[in-house]
């Protein structure tokens, strides 16, 4: 079982003093509470995606690249990486790139966004999102498994003799997640392809994706990825802690007041009916204890724990709490909770155990440069005769 | 009185908030003119009525926060479960209520699919009389719901008018013919998946779970690695 933390870089005006937080200042929080998660050991911090302000979330391939540098063991991930606005082509290029630098410490979340004018502004409509995630990630999944790549589809341009630079890490390619919260087709591709299934799991009523998942457990077991209990599962919340419960309450208050999807309800309301954990550390252990009763066993918790608004000194609090005495105690009561044989999540390492055996993992080495930019037909010397590069070339 | 039918449900929307409400009295006329019409055509029926204004708060909340509270998806069910429908509002500044429209922006796209309903208003105003086929009509329209032809207004002087309760049976008597007729089931089945809907809504056919879930579809194709 991981248990992480997951932000998208949002920022808001802190209640106390009025002021926002600068892009600069926000950033460098963000990289502090990393390194520290990775020091308090945690398993996995995630960051989001968005294209506007207020938030400092538009390259997360170059933040997790930094924080891989900066950090020992914490798998770094995304929350989401945008399937349906970002290229395909360049995702594969981007994270099979973090892959290397951070020597397989990471995995990928894909998602469709929320944000409606992301869009146009990427010029993608997005009366076509369900279709557009579909079949960028059918790409995706090419690119990073064939050397080669011939394609065509709807909403990208033709590739034709295409390869996806750097190879994965060892013939490895990320293990990917997929998260969705109201569509079905999500939920099958990700069991189609054996990759695990993320329900954000914040600001809905307790256990409002539970169909999802099951039909997601269904569909993994049906494509014969192993039984439905065994499906790769996350699950999102959202924490705020204290020693005592009435101080988590009193500390949480006014952030809660100022979140703009919280307005018109009570914290007592949001706490009682959704995912939101405020109180003790007792109270979030026996909360997220109530996530694997619903949702059965699952391989990632990660919270909401640093608001645009809560300054960086009181995220640390927050995370020192949850590393400290929430998440040992999950450890054992989850493991001791948990069904016989339900696997972990797929790190790098299991999966170029499962790839390879004892066997020596691909590393894979380009042929030299042909004389225009390119190194011919098989482009590396372990590539595939069978699956030659159809490139467009002049006699 | 035939045996074993399961009685029709009819459930009202009343976006009245006073008390007495004049648009829970047309409310009430209407509904009992069409229990009564339905009755006369040996069938059993339940009626019950949901006032939005005990649960205003709770509608916008809902609308804020994106999902229902309990109560208020309490009468989405109640609304899911009818056979027949009967919505009135008052009118204020020559359109229908605020409270009314706030709660109908919470309902499912395809939760009133084919369902019948009779639409009134009341106004202090003659003058109104058309909002209700000029507002209430399009926006069931939108939802695909099968609007009764007559629909209900009461001005002051109507309730001084017999016009009024001749009115009300007629429209009362339309809703329960449209309910007998099951002409609403009959469309809902026979092209429930040529609607929009979206996974785990409250209308009575939605998917709710993975074995409601249709794998047949191109998208379902596309998500499996197909074009």
């Amino acid at each position: 079982m991981q248990f992480g933390i997951f932000g998208v870089g949002d920022i808001a005006p802190d209640p106390t003093t009025g002021i926002p937080r600068s892009e600069t200042k926000r950033i460098h929080d963000t990289i502090t509470l990393a390194k520290a998660a990775d020091e308090l050991g945690l398993d996995v911090f995630a960051v989001g995606e968005h294209h506007n302000p207020p938030f400092v979330a538009s390259a997360p391939p170059v933040l997790l690249a930094h924080i891989a540098a900066q950090t020992q063991n914490i798998l770094l991930s995304t929350s989401t990486t945008l399937i349906t606005t970002n290229d395909p082509v360049k995702i594969a290029e981007d994270y099979a790139f973090l892959q290397h630098v951070a020597l397989g410490r990471m995995d990928l979340m894909l998602g469709r966004g929320n944000t409606v004018p992301v869009y146009p502004w990427f010029g993608q409509d997005i009366r076509d999102g369900v279709p557009l995630a579909l079949e960028h990630y059918n790409l995706l999944h090419k690119l990073w498994r064939e050397d080669v790549v011939d394609w065509e589809g709807r909403f990208r341009t033709p590739l034709q003799g295409f390869t996806a630079t750097p190879r994965p890490l060892d013939g490895v390619p990320p293990f990917v997640w997929h998260g969705a919260i109201r569509t079905p087709e999500i939920a099958e591709q990700a069991a189609f392809h054996g990759n695990g299934y993320f329900a954000n799991h914040i600001l809905a009523p307790n256990l409002h994706f539970k169909p999802l998942v099951d039909f997601y457990r269904q569909r993994f077991e049906h494509y014969g990825h192993g039984r439905a209990q065994d499906a790769i599962v996350g699950l999102g919340g959202q924490a705020f802690l204290a020693k005592r419960s009435q101080d988590a309450y009193n500390g949480f208050q006014p952030y809660f007041e100022s979140y703009p999807m919280f307005r018109g309800t009570s914290l007592d309301q949001v706490a009682e009916s959704t995912p939101l954990s405020v109180g003790s550390p007792q109270e979030v252990i026996d909360k997220t204890l109530t996530f694997q009763e619903g949702f059965g066993d699952y391989q990632r918790q990660l919270w909401l724990i640093d608001l645009g608004s809560i300054p960086i000194e009181v995220a640390l609090e927050q995370l020192e709490l949850l590393a400290t005495e929430v998440v040992p105690v999950l450890r054992t009561e989850m493991d001791s909770r948990r069904a016989p044989g339900v696997p972990d999540a797929p790190t790098h390492a299991s999966l170029v155990e499962a790839t390879y055996g004892e066997a020596e993992p691909r590393q894979a080495r380009p042929r030299p440069n042909s004389g225009d930019n390119t190194s011919g037909p098989l482009p590396y010397l372990d590539s595939d005769p069978a699956m030659p590069a159809q490139m467009p070339r002049f006699a | 009185m035939s045996v074993g039918e399961a009685p029709l449900r009819l459930v009202a929307i009343s976006a009245g908030t006073g008390d007495p409400s004049t648009t829970r009295m047309l409310t009430d006329r209407a509904v009992q003119a069409t229990a009564t019409r339905l009755r006369e055509s040996a069938r059993v029926v339940s009626a019950e009525v949901i006032e939005l204004a005990p649960i205003a708060a709770q509608i916008a909340q809902s609308l804020v926060s994106g999902f229902p509270t309990e109560t208020v998806k309490e009468a989405i069910e109640r609304l899911a479960a009818a056979d027949a429908l009967v919505v009135t509002t008052p009118v204020y500044k020559a359109g229908i209520s605020g409270l009314l429209k706030s709660f109908i922006d919470l309902l499912d796209n395809d939760l009133l699919i084919a369902k019948p309903v009779l639409l009134a208003a009341t106004a202090g105003s003659a003058r109104h009389a058309m909002v209700v086929d000029d507002q209430l009509r399009p926006l069931f329209a939108f939802l695909r719901a099968l609007p009764a032809p007559t629909s209900l207004f009461a001005a002051p002087e109507d309730w001084g008018s017999a016009d009024l309760g001749k009115r009300v049976e007629r429209a009362g008597g339309e809703l329960a013919a449209l309910a007998i007729s099951g002409v609403g089931r009959d469309i809902a089945d026979g092209g429930w998946s040529g609607y929009q809907h979206s996974f785990g809504g409250s209308a009575t056919r939605a998917e709710r779970t993975a074995d409601d879930i249709d794998i047949d579809t191109d998208l379902m194709r596309l998500a499996r690695g197909g074009s």
